[in-house]
């Protein structure tokens, strides 16, 4: 059996990526299961989504464990815990990302000895629409797995996309046809994962749940404000940045629309942008009188920020 | 015949459409909402001539329902949880019309504490209401199971109304490939509804829920009720063996999978099931006879199909995915009800509750429930319920109390 997981944030396409993945394997004849996993459904939210394809009947369920294939559309993703892109991840799991570091970089990062692989995009993949890149790493990863014709990865970009009209399905299969190409030297590096003997599973590690007094086994919250430990601006795919050059000081149009509270006035009147909150809904940007707040992509400005770091 | 990949929402639809029904009053509710909108957009673009009315609560729209399938219409309609609740009342209520309808229950867990995500708790909690239950474990048998329910309750042997069951995510949002019968095959297997007079209509009126008084009266009417529900049994067989001659698909009340020559057999509904199959044949490469009996119909329960099928076996772990309360598995207690008494009954029927809230099962834990069960068919002494929980989820719960209790902790410490 197959295993795939896509990572990527709400907006990236990466939902549609894995049904396209799942439809061009039914297409080659497979048995397919594919679903995607989100909490928060919002735009820019980390979220998952796994394909699983086998020539015989598919019995496992939920999320995938142990994948052969990982599928990284923001990689801004991959240091965040809970969005658990490197979970299972063993010496013949492949790892495809799309970003502008290196191979050699994320294999030092990361610790793990399956092969890397960064998905290099011809300028004709417009980048500045999110959901072409989802398309392009369906695309990239069918030609990974090697079982999948450049034919059924078409029809299933059709099959995904049609409502939306000819030109979306053409512009799609463009991006697709491009992370199909990106990958032809790697064509078949994933292999299928055989499954773990009953012998040797080990123990679940089981516990026996206390009884404990309802002060602690109620489900109540009694600290304050623990949504500050939440960080909401991990959610961002832009980031509006002010240019305090242009900035009027008028000192409350941009705070007072922060629907989250994530913009403070500072002592000398300048607006702040808390980074750890914002996320990224570009109320501020439309908003602010003399257009004082840019908006930035999130990787880019994270990217600058490194830069400038170093 | 097309085969598709779609999910078990838009299968539940499709069981609707197969179906052609009539009338759908409608209210939204998280993870079943995508089935409503998936008819909705059929309404809007002409696709499918069917009614549909969207309700301000659940409980309007199960009297909706109700009152429409008294007409002799075809029904369906759908929801989930908190829904299936707040519609309660009603659930009794119409059941007792003994007008059927279809629906569709996409389970998930109970507050309180809220989830979204899948547990039984809500269809259990539906167990008593006099609408037979039909649990599914794919996408398959979602279409499949909507078209046979109607077949079901609207058998003039039973005229009671289904619910069909399919789990929150692992299912209602997950595609598989489906074949979807064509619509002249569908209409062949499920004729019109014929409520044989029963019916009525603006100029001849009927008087449904009356007031009963003194006991005698209400005893008859509530045990009718019963004993309709016990007569789907067998109908619910030659519906599945109809099913089955002209689709090639066969769904019987209890799924028995490599159960036979077992020695140990796991007992659990819904989709999670399909993972103890693939347990199943693990341990049996293990060198263990393992098997698997999944219950599909759950009300009527399959009493003596499960005796019949459990009879010499030396254990049977029972999985629930829903707790009562003070008490436990619901399914383990009916087994153990269903096999007291019969000669030669399994020496160890231990329970396991698990996948509460959409919690995991990993393999692991199958293989060590595999193992408890034949350890205690060995030495006669079953272990207590075991809630499938680990130490590191123990950990994990334990961070979570130290942030939300941060306060009180300082407190005591001074």
């Amino acid at each position: 059996m197959y295993r795939i997981r896509f990572h990527g944030r709400g907006g990236q396409g990466m939902k549609t990526a894995s049904r396209v993945l799942g439809s061009a394997f039914f297409h080659e004849g497979f048995e397919v299961q594919d679903a995607p996993r989100y909490g928060a459904e919002r735009r820019g939210a980390p979220m998952n989504a796994y394909v699983r394809a086998d020539r015989a009947p598919i019995y496992e369920r939920g999320i995938i464990l142990r994948p052969d294939l990982v599928i990284v559309a923001d990689d801004t993703l991959v240091p965040i815990p809970a969005a658990g892109v490197l979970q299972g991840l063993d010496n013949r799991s492949v790892l495809l990302i799309d970003s502008a570091t290196p191979e050699d970089e994320w294999r030092k990062r990361t610790n793990i000895g399956g092969p890397i692989l960064v998905l290099p995009l011809p300028d004709t993949v417009d980048r500045s629409s999110l959901a072409m890149i989802g398309i392009a790493c369906a695309g990239a990863a069918a030609r990974l797995i090697g079982v999948i014709s450049e034919d059924a990865l078409e029809q299933a970009v059709r099959d995904e996309l049609a409502p939306l009209g000819e030109a979306v399905v053409e512009k799609n299969i463009q991006a697709a046809m491009a992370g199909y190409a990106a990958m032809s030297d790697h064509a078949g590096t994933v292999s299928e994962g055989v499954p773990a003997a009953a012998s040797g599973a080990g123990s679940p590690d089981w516990v026996d749940v206390p009884v404990e007094e309802v002060r602690l086994s109620g489900p109540a919250i009694h600290a304050g404000a623990t949504s500050v430990e939440v960080r909401t601006g991990l959610w961002r795919t832009f980031r509006p940045v002010i240019h305090y050059d242009r900035c009027n000081h008028c000192n409350w149009v941009c705070s007072s629309f922060c629907p989250d509270n994530a913009i403070s006035v500072a002592e000398d009147g300048r607006p702040v942008i808390d980074y750890d909150h914002c996320k990224g809904c570009m109320i501020c940007v439309v908003q602010c009188p003399p257009h004082a707040i840019e908006s930035v992509l999130e990787v880019e400005a994270a990217a600058a920020e490194r830069r400038g770091s170093a | 015949m097309t085969r598709a990949l779609i999910t078990g929402n838009a299968a539940a639809a499709w069981g609707g459409r197969l179906a052609r029904m009539d009338y759908v009053p409608a209210f939204p509710i998280t993870p079943q909402t995508e089935i409503i909108e998936t008819i909705a957009k059929w309404t809007e673009r002409g696709d499918i001539a069917t009614r549909m009315v969207m309700y301000e609560s659940e409980h309007s729209m199960i009297t909706g329902a109700g009152a429409a399938a008294a007409t002799g219409v075809r029904v369906f309609t759908a929801t989930s949880s908190q829904g299936l609740l707040y519609g309660m009342e009603m659930l009794y209520t119409v059941a007792g019309w003994r007008a059927p309808f279809v629906l569709v229950n996409v389970s998930r867990g109970l507050a309180s504490p809220i989830t979204l995500e899948p547990d039984h708790n809500d269809i259990m909690a539906a167990r008593d209401s006099g609408f037979l239950q039909i649990h599914c474990a794919t996408c398959q048998e979602v279409v499949d199971s909507v078209l046979m329910a109607y077949r079901l309750g609207e058998d003039h042997r039973v005229r009671l109304p289904v619910i069909v069951n399919l789990d929150g995510f692992y299912l209602s949002f997950t595609r598989e490939a489906v074949d979807l019968p064509s619509a002249d095959a569908a209409a062949e297997f499920l004729p019109a509804f014929d409520p044989q007079g029963t019916e009525f209509r603006a100029g001849k009126p009927v008087s449904q829920a009356v007031a009963v008084l003194g006991g005698g009266t209400y005893s008859y009417f509530r045990y009718e009720q019963h004993l309709a529900a016990q007569a789907a049994l067998p109908v619910y067989d030659e519906v599945a063996a109809e099913f089955n001659d002209r689709f090639g698909r066969l769904h019987p009340a209890i799924e028995s999978y490599r159960a036979e020559d077992a020695e140990m057999v796991f007992v659990m509904m819904g989709s999670f099931a399909t993972k103890a199959k693939d347990a199943v044949d693990r341990l049996r490469e293990a060198g263990i006879a393992a098997g698997l009996l999944r219950p599909r119909l759950f009300r009527p329960f399959p009493r003596d199909a499960f005796r019949s099928a459990l009879v010499g076996k030396k254990g049977v772990a029972v999985i629930d995915q829903n707790l009562s309360m003070g008490m436990g598995g619901v399914l383990h207690s009916e087994l153990a009800s269903a096999l007291y008494g019969a000669p030669d009954a399994p020496r160890a029927l231990t329970s396991f509750v698990g996948g509460l809230g959409g919690r995991d099962i990993a393999p692991a834990e199958f293989y060590e429930m595999a193992h408890a069960t034949l350890r205690a068919a060995e030495t006669g002494e079953t272990p207590p319920p075991r809630l499938m929980y680990t130490h590191s989820e123990l950990r994990e719960m334990r961070k979570l109390q130290a942030a939300a209790h941060v306060e009180r902790h300082e407190q005591d410490i001074a």
